[in-house]
């Protein structure tokens, strides 16, 4: 089982909800921080890292001197990334996506694959519990191919908790589709109302099902569970602001780890996802 | 004319409550929201939509399948994994690299453009807003933020308003570097937890990577004073300047609950003086 973890808004509790499931969870889980362009996870997990790699993209890189000056490379690419100028074919390594498609369409062979570095993937372990997170090198411009690195690793042996970037674009639907379940979590303001109607649209097109976590839950006011109520999505928890939680994640304490009562109502958590993702199979 | 954008790397730090305060301290500004993926600030400033305009970016594959032979070319060379075993596009995996249409022997594949979401010109109580919506699960953020931001600086030549703020999204990836390039200056907000600050570290190291100029606020400052002094020091260290530290006030998500920014809310509350200073910083670095 693959459960993700999003919200439209950032720095609603995401991490904070992915590290305490997985932890709860302990050794039968897996944690991937899919959130590569700001990766925290890993500040609250600690986990002892065991490997790391970095991850490259395929971009074009032309043999000159195969290199008839046909354009046809430049005509395929959608993402002026390769361009002929003054007779030199100019390749811009950075606004390539990786299709191949200059590749395929010359016709004297004159383009091979160079690499460009996206980022790095790290691995270990916090006690039993695999973590997996990838890093976004500073500069680059795409998060989804590192995503999709990240899942990669995925052990199916072991229940996955990825916790998502925000947002409701590319990278969060690389790391949030194909999953089993998406913990959408939000607090009751209306920022978090607002992002939310988009996460929920989000999940809703990629047909994923989803209950909601409502943190802070006591700082605004009852519209975000009115909401939740007709759109027919289960409300999970409800996580209140308290002081003492909000300091103890400053520091980097995992919630089920500063307040054993939460270490139950995480595994309780666990179980009632188990259940609606398997009632629906 | 100069343009201040807000980041923060880690989502949620504040940079949307503080940009709505900021926009009553500000001379004939004008505004922009730059993260098109989950625009927030409208819903404090309430705009009045002036012009709706249609973003119109990238392509999406879409195979015919009456004229389609099953020859698998487009499968073979999709890199995305974008074509099910039964030739049928998935849109949301479709990168838009036209390959497969390029390839097809059986002149089997459109490939329209999108319409990915929309833009607007609108008029708020403080000053003009270009925002925009970008559609769910929709590509080409990078180039809608570039789009907002180029309208708010024709709308403030235009008008002679010598400020547009920018409200940013958050991460380090493709919409930020989008909003930051070629700004006057960033102004990132950040927040005392250990989150907040790896965050802060590498938004910081983009604005370095991108030349452009930065400058740190800590928001709810008072909640872990040790991380705060830690982000003082390495503000210093790295010499970036720190605009001014805002303590945690409930006045602030009350005001917001409230669709009101904080000064309208509570013009007494502690964090506005905060804020005050704040400001006064930015305007002395940005000139």
């Amino acid at each position: 089982m693959i459960i993700s973890v999003a919200s439209g808004k950032g720095g609603t509790g995401k991490t904070t909800v992915a590290t305490s499931l997985a932890l709860a969870m302990g050794s039968s889980a897996q944690l991937l921080d899919c959130d590569v362009e700001a990766p925290n996870a890993h500040l609250f997990v600690k986990p002892v890292f065991e490997a790391e790699e970095t991850v490259f993209m395929n971009v074009p890189v032309v043999d000159e001197d195969k290199c008839t000056q046909c354009g046809q490379c430049e005509q395929i690419c959608q993402f002026n990334a390769i361009v002929i100028i003054a007779d030199t074919v100019m390749t811009f390594p950075e606004l390539c996506h990786g299709c191949g498609g200059c590749q395929a369409v010359c016709p004297a062979g004159a383009i091979g694959e160079g690499k460009r570095t996206i980022g790095i993937i790290q691995n270990g372990r916090c006690n039993g519990l695999g973590f997996v997170h990838g890093r976004l090198r500073i500069g680059e411009a795409m998060a989804p191919p590192l995503i999709r690195h990240v899942r990669s690793r995925i052990n199916p042996e072991k229940t996955a908790v990825i916790d998502a970037p925000p947002g409701t674009s590319c990278p969060v639907i690389a790391a949030i589709q194909n999953t089993d379940f998406v913990v959408l979590v939000t607090e009751p303001t209306p920022f978090g109302l607002n992002d939310l109607q988009l996460a929920v649209q989000t999940v809703k097109t990629l047909k994923i099902p989803s209950g909601l976590i409502i943190n802070r839950s006591d700082i605004g006011d009852n519209r975000v569970a009115q909401y939740a109520d007709a759109q027919n999505i289960p409300i999970l928890m409800q996580i209140p602001y308290e002081r003492n939680i909000a300091e103890a994640y400053s520091r980097g304490e995992p919630l089920v780890e500063a307040f054993p009562k939460w270490h139950q109502h995480f595994a309780g958590l666990c179980k009632e996802i188990t259940r609606l993702v398997s009632g629906r199979a | 004319m100069k343009e201040l954008v807000v980041i923060s790397g880690k989502g949620g730090s504040g940079k949307t409550s503080i940009v709505a305060a900021l926009s009553q301290l500000a001379k004939n500004p004008v505004f922009c929201d730059a993260d098109v993926d989950a625009a927030d600030l409208h819903l404090i400033l309430s705009p009045v939509i002036q012009e709706t305009h249609e973003f119109i970016a990238g392509h999406t594959a879409f195979i015919n399948l009456k004229q389609c032979t099953k020859c698998g070319k487009c499968l073979e060379l999709c890199r995305f994994c974008a074509i099910s075993p039964d030739f049928v596009v998935n849109p949301v995996m479709c990168e838009g690299c036209g390959v497969c249409n390029y390839f097809c022997e059986d002149n089997a594949i459109d490939f329209p453009e999108n319409l990915s979401g929309h833009w607007y010109i609108s008029s708020t109580r403080f000053g003009p807003m270009v925002h925009a919506r970008l559609g769910i699960a929709e590509e080409n953020s990078g180039k809608l933020v570039v789009r907002v931001r180029k309208e708010a600086e024709k709308i403030a030549s235009q008008q002679e308003r010598e400020l547009v703020i920018t409200d940013g999204p958050p991460g380090v990836g493709c919409p930020v570097i989008a909003a930051i390039g070629g700004a006057s200056g960033v102004l990132i907000v950040t927040e005392p937890s250990l989150s907040g600050r790896h965050d802060m570290e590498r938004v910081v190291e983009l604005a370095k990577h991108f030349s452009v100029p930065a400058m740190i606020c800590i928001n709810k400052y008072d909640l872990n004073e040790s991380i705060t002094r830690g982000i003082r020091e390495f503000a210093e260290q790295n010499k970036i300047p720190c605009a001014g530290q805002i303590p945690f006030d409930p006045a602030m998500t009350k005001s917001m609950v409230q669709a009101k920014t904080l000064f309208e809310y509570a013009p007494d509350a502690p964090a506005c003086s905060a804020v005050r200073q704040v400001w006064d910083q930015v305007l002395k670095n940005l000139s």
